[in-house]
């Protein structure tokens, strides 16, 4: 279909060979939302796995209470994208949000957080970093305990500290489960994040926040021109496949068995 | 300081970071609470209260009148229970074919098989299943919302995994004893995971349950909308946001899925460790 000019009512079609995609490059609009796609995976997928992994070694100890702990932290893993966008609008909301209020308190000013670049980007980032963490924090400490204590102590003899032992045990033990989760956190800020911008900014303003799924889905739904949907379709799958590819590659080789 | 002070100080300071982290994690969650039980005039009082004055139900009956969100709930309960249903029979099935029987070609389609974890159908060719459910005439039906999802990569990887942790010894002493290939899952493989067979029960329902650009896209009646779309309606019903119902609205859509998790958390983390991680 991405070879096709459709009409919008799909009644008629024509083979126009790669003229879809020519126009795409030409158009501001589908290179801005590679750009902004690009920022918003590196943030998003960055901050939200350092973030998790600590959580996850603060979580990896035996003190009283760590049952609930952990359940608690895990749950935003039950939060769907398009709840989290929510939670997140009213806190940031100018009227009766509570972080605008501290912003107001401490700063003397209140953000329009929703309604103006580069917050608007930056409060979507927020939700999604939000929401990933229950998942990410869930495998970080099932890797986590996976680790044998014997190394550890090993180590201990060696005289290592602690640091030695995070950069020298622990990251590399758990670069299989850090590949997968990389991995599955670009693929949820490719797509599932479309649920968040949709309820928090709709894409605004001004196009800031429009990813490329979200471009995908107004190019089809909205302006109802499905060969330049399906050409940034195929765009897509195509960097989405080199990411796979590279899982494959890098992923399964890099990976540390015991 | 002894060894065991240390120990105790150590702990103190953790507990402490943890409380403070905890809270602070589930402060939209929290917060949002409160707000849904605030009445119409302390909606808009500044500053916002951290803990609500009276409990007041109104925001929550409003959420339900202002969009048809009862209707909207019913949809997504029926969605969801078919959607795990159907992964779940054929994560079984297919897993068990991945595991236990070689057959040409197996190693290929499992691979294309994992590559569809990374991107999900409903997204990556929206355009082409969207022209699909126009050309069957599903639109706005139960049939687009649940077909096209009835089996899932994730969930035929997650079994085969499993099942592959399971002794080859039992096979072999099942076919000893008579038992033929259905038997033996049904009988033996089945019994022995369920604790997989729940999380994979788990994860479907959190998707299902959390479905979003697909609904959107084939459902345009309001009534035979989903749940999570039902947010949408209420973030963009009346000139301004009034946040008092927006989040008893949200309250309720999360709250089912939220209690589900809690209730069997451990049975779904237990299931991840022990085989998700395994290669």
């Amino acid at each position: 279909m991405s070879l096709y000019k459709v009409s919008p009512f799909g009644t008629s079609s024509r083979f126009v060979g790669f003229e879809n995609f020519l126009q795409l490059f030409q158009s501001g609009r589908f290179l801005q939302s590679v750009y902004t796609t690009l920022i918003f995976v590196v943030v998003t997928v960055g901050i939200g796995l350092v973030l998790s992994f600590f959580l996850a070694m603060l979580l990896n100890d035996k003190i009283p209470g760590i049952g609930i702990f952990r359940t608690l932290i895990f749950s935003p893993y039950a939060v769907s994208p398009a709840v989290a966008g929510v939670l997140w609008a009213f806190l940031l909301s100018p009227l009766s949000g509570y972080v605008s209020y501290l912003f107001l308190i401490f700063f003397k000013v209140q953000p329009q957080w929703l309604t103006t670049y580069p917050l608007a980007l930056i409060a979507v980032m927020i939700a999604t970093i939000w929401q990933n963490i229950g998942f990410n924090v869930i495998f970080f400490l099932a890797g986590l305990q996976s680790i044998p204590k014997s190394y550890y102590e090993a180590a201990t003899i060696d005289g290592a500290n602690s640091v030695g032992k995070l950069f020298n045990i622990t990251i590399p033990l758990l670069s299989p489960i850090t590949f997968f989760l990389i991995i599955m956190n670009i693929s949820s800020s490719v797509f599932y994040s479309f649920a968040a911008i949709d309820v928090m900014t709709e894409g605004g303003p001004s196009n800031t926040t429009t990813t490329m799924m979200y471009e995908v889905y107004r190019e089809g739904f909205f302006y109802f021109n499905n060969g330049a949907a399906s050409s940034e379709s195929v765009i897509l799958i195509l960097i989405m496949a080199f990411f796979t590819y590279l899982y494959f590659k890098f992923g399964q080789k890099a990976v540390h068995y015991q | 300081m002894t060894k065991k002070q240390k120990r105790t100080v150590h702990v103190i300071i953790k507990e402490v970071a943890l409380i403070v982290i905890t809270i602070i994690m589930l402060l939209p969650i929290l917060l949002s609470i409160t707000m849904s039980f605030e009445t119409p005039s302390e909606v808009f009082t500044y500053p916002p209260r951290i803990f609500p004055n009276t409990l007041y139900f109104g925001n929550y009956v409003n959420a339900f009148n202002s969009i048809k969100l009862g209707r909207l709930l019913i949809n997504t309960i029926i969605m969801s229970v078919i959607i795990v249903a159907g992964k779940t029979v054929f994560g079984i099935l297919a897993g068990y074919a991945f595991a236990n029987f070689k057959f040409k070609g197996s190693s290929l389609l499992f691979a294309l098989l994992f590559v569809t974890i990374f991107m999900p159908a409903e997204m990556i060719m929206i355009v082409p299943l969207y022209k699909l459910m126009v050309s069957l005439h599903w639109i706005n039906t139960y049939w687009a919302l649940t077909i096209p999802f009835i089996a899932s990569a994730t969930s035929v990887f997650l079994m085969r995994q499993y099942f592959l942790t399971i002794p080859k010894e039992l096979e072999d002493a099942a076919k000893i004893d008579g038992a033929g290939s259905i038997k033996y899952l049904t009988k033996i493989l089945i019994p022995l995971s369920k604790t997989m067979i729940g999380s994979v029960i788990v994860i479907n329902f959190v998707y299902a349950w959390n479905f979003y650009l697909w609904p959107l896209v084939v459902i345009n009646s309001n009534s035979m909308q989903t749940a999570q779309i039902g947010l949408q309606m209420l973030m963009t019903t009346g000139a301004t946001r009034n946040w008092g119902i927006i989040t008893a609205g949200t309250i309720i859509v999360l709250a089912p899925v939220l209690i589900l998790f809690f209730a069997v958390q451990n049975l779904f983390v237990q299931g991840i460790v022990t085989t998700g991680l395994k290669e």
